[in-house]
């Protein structure tokens, strides 16, 4: 390939032939041009990686970080009626300063015995909307495809392919205490 | 005085133009050649680019206002509604534009696909079209997040839950969408940035393609029957046929100028008339009494979810996207060549109507939504219940104390996800009636253990007394009280 054979140096097109005149260039320099312009890809993939190795991993940093595990407490056992279900509500136990009502989290919690409780997480086992309590008939049911449980969280019609999921509960002082735990997912 | 004025300004023209080649970098868009017979056909994708723009102007009208904060985003959209000047026109209008960028995005591709101008050599505008049509669905989803309410914040529960299903990754994906391990503080940022940042700076640089190619190819004629595409012999006869007949652009866009205000003035008639999508209630994970459920563009995907076979669920959420995109965008590799009208391309024509079929049937199942409960029917009228204290008056209050009223209709009242049960005294004996109360089906739990043997005989009675000419029905409705559970009543 000879170099600028099609135009004039005068253009101005930027790619800078040998100065000056138009004399042919030598082999060894055109080998050393070519390497220099590889070479330039270099830099620019070490640059990438430094701005884009940090932004990637402040955004997919979610996916590592530990679940958070914490007792929290659901108010004093005496509340809690024998035989009832019902709705609790808990913050999570380090939210974000900004969080807002973001922060809060819902269950269901059933007292079955003078120490014995249960607790249901509100998510369907479908695809995670809120279960409704429907006391009157003992059921859970879906708002979004009609999933149904029964009372003991076992699924009693629809799509749902398992059991609601249940938290770890204890009582600590008189105190009902609930474990979170991350929105069961699959 | 007055021409030499006019020099001044040639001057500073040709000024400006040295300078800056604007006119030489633009200038052959409007004046380059386009077919005679690209008629009211082609105002589509131009009227695309114009909800797009809508968007980007009242988006970012609204970013003076909106507070991208888990906490205080919802406390912003109340404000811009409520009381900022203009504010409440301005969501709408971003609402409407999103609806018209879909609808037209959905047109705009229905077209090219009918008309076969996909085909050589335009194959690279398809496949950015088809790219352009994904990043429009991820503004509209991430677009109805920004609302920040109960229904966003299930959303990302929801999708979470569908990510999770991804095989290996599922969890990872889950938390990425949740940022964390539920909806909290940290997740609307990550969708602000989305549907702010990245998708728009993708669907500009898309755009920006997609306009280029279109320079590049020309636009594609009206397709002829027996009008081959050779990709040998095709851009010289289409540039041969365009110098004989085409006309400039700007010639033409006098049709696209008065489509796109015509789409301007609908969706700020729709703005003005119909409002912003009302903000739900407020986007706390503890207020459990919602039904979450996409906008209207993607009903149509709620109503598939909620349809399927649950066996085939997981391919389905996981697969059928992945299908259905691959398949859109490999149409220009299966077909790029021969015959562009659609009375010879039969199969294309088929594929299309079942396509816009497929989508419109669900979309209407969506809208009747006869699969979920209804959680808050009306009571059953004195005239249903019949006398207080007989067994059949009893049976009725049953009927709505155990949510059997919640998935079947009684005269009117209900849900839809079960049969109607206004007459089903008709239909089934009370044996019948006996074994499906206690046993349930597919889609109802079964109530055995859940009824006392008086309360399923008072619901039985009731539902037995359900026939046609109901009056008569209710004088009888105290009669079958004293036969025993498991009789039939005839």
């Amino acid at each position: 390939m000879s170099c600028c054979s099609d135009h004039g140096h005068g253009e101005g097109h930027g790619h800078g032939c040998s100065p000056q005149s138009g004399e042919p260039i030598s082999v060894q320099e055109m080998n050393r041009r070519k390497f220099l312009a590889l070479l330039s890809i270099v830099p620019g993939a070490i640059a990438t990686a430094a701005i884009g190795v940090p932004v990637a991993g402040f955004v997919v940093a979610p996916i590592f970080a530990p679940e958070k595990r914490e007792w929290v407490s659901l108010g004093a056992v005496s509340q809690f009626k024998i035989g009832d279900t019902i709705q609790v509500t808990y913050k999570d136990p380090s939210p974000l300063p900004w969080a807002g009502v973001t922060a809060n989290n819902g269950a269901y919690v059933r007292r079955t015995g003078e120490n014995d409780f249960i607790a249901f997480a509100v998510n369907c086992s479908h695809l995670g909307c809120p279960v409704r309590w429907i006391a009157s008939a003992n059921l859970f049911m879906c708002p979004c495809h009609g999933g149904v449980y029964y009372s003991d969280g076992s699924v009693a019609a629809g799509p749902p392919p398992r059991a609601l999921s249940r938290y770890n509960v204890r009582i600590e002082n008189g105190e009902l205490q609930l474990q979170t735990q991350e929105v069961p997912i699959g | 005085m007055f021409e030499k004025l006019k020099n001044l300004l040639v001057r500073f023209v040709l000024w400006f133009e040295d300078r800056t080649g604007l006119w030489a970098m633009f200038g052959p868009s409007l004046t380059h050649l386009a077919p005679r017979d690209a008629k009211w056909w082609y105002v589509f994708g131009s009227a695309t680019l114009l909800c797009f723009a809508i968007q980007v102007a009242s988006g970012v009208g609204l970013a003076f206002a909106y507070i991208p904060s888990s906490g205080d985003a919802y406390q912003s959209l109340q404000y811009i509604t409520n009381v900022a000047p203009l504010g409440r026109f301005l969501r709408a209008m971003h609402y409407f534009g999103a609806s018209g960028m879909v609808l037209l995005v959905g047109i705009h591709m229905g077209q090219v696909f009918l008309h076969g101008s996909y085909k050589f050599p335009r194959e690279m505008n398809w496949f950015s079209g088809v790219a352009l049509l994904a990043l429009t669905i991820v503004m509209g989803f991430t677009g109805q997040l920004m609302r920040w309410d109960s229904n966003a914040v299930w959303s990302i529960v929801v999708a979470a839950e569908q990510a999770g299903r991804v095989p290996f990754v599922g969890k990872w994906l889950a938390h990425f969408i949740m940022a964390g391990d539920a909806v909290g503080g940290a997740t609307l940022g990550r969708f602000y940035a989305i549907h702010v940042f990245v998708v728009p700076g993708l669907l500009f640089a898309g755009i920006g393609l997609h306009l280029l190619l279109v320079m590049k190819h020309g636009i594609a004629e009206m397709p002829q029957v027996g009008q081959i595409v050779d990709p040998k012999t095709y851009r010289e006869e289409y540039h041969a046929r365009l110098e004989k007949t085409g006309i400039p652009f700007w010639e033409m866009a006098w049709r696209d100028s008065f489509f796109a205000l015509a789409t301007t003035l609908v969706i700020c008639f729709c703005a003005w008339y119909l409002g912003p999508p009302p903000v739900d209630v407020p986007p706390d994970p503890s207020i459990l009494d919602t039904a979450p459920a996409p906008d209207w563009y993607l009903l149509w995907y709620f109503a598939v979810l909620s349809l399927a076979n649950t066996a085939l669920e997981d391919y389905i959420i996981l697969g059928a996207p992945l299908v259905i995109g691959l398949l859109l965008f490999c149409i220009p590799i299966l077909s790029n060549s021969g015959e562009r009208h659609p009375a010879r391309r039969p199969l294309s024509v088929i594929a299309l109507v079942t396509a816009v079929l497929f989508v419109f049937g669900f979309w209407i199942s969506a809208m009747h939504m006869s699969w979920t409960p209804n959680f808050h029917p009306k009571p059953l009228s004195a005239e249903v219940l019949g006398t207080p204290g007989t067994a059949h008056y009893r049976g009725g209050e049953i009927f709505q104390s155990k949510s059997c009223i919640n998935c079947h209709l009684m005269a009117g009242e209900g849900g839809r996800k079960g049969p109607d049960l206004t007459y089903i005294g008709d239909r089934a004996t009370r044996d019948q009636l006996v074994i499906r109360i206690n046993n349930g089906g597919i889609g109802m739990p079964g109530f055995a253990g859940n009824l006392t043997p008086q309360e399923l005989n008072d619901l039985v009675v009731f539902l037995e007394s359900r026939k046609h000419r109901f009056d008569e029905a209710a004088g009888e409705g105290a009669k079958p009280e004293s036969l025993p559970l498991g009789t039939s009543a005839r």
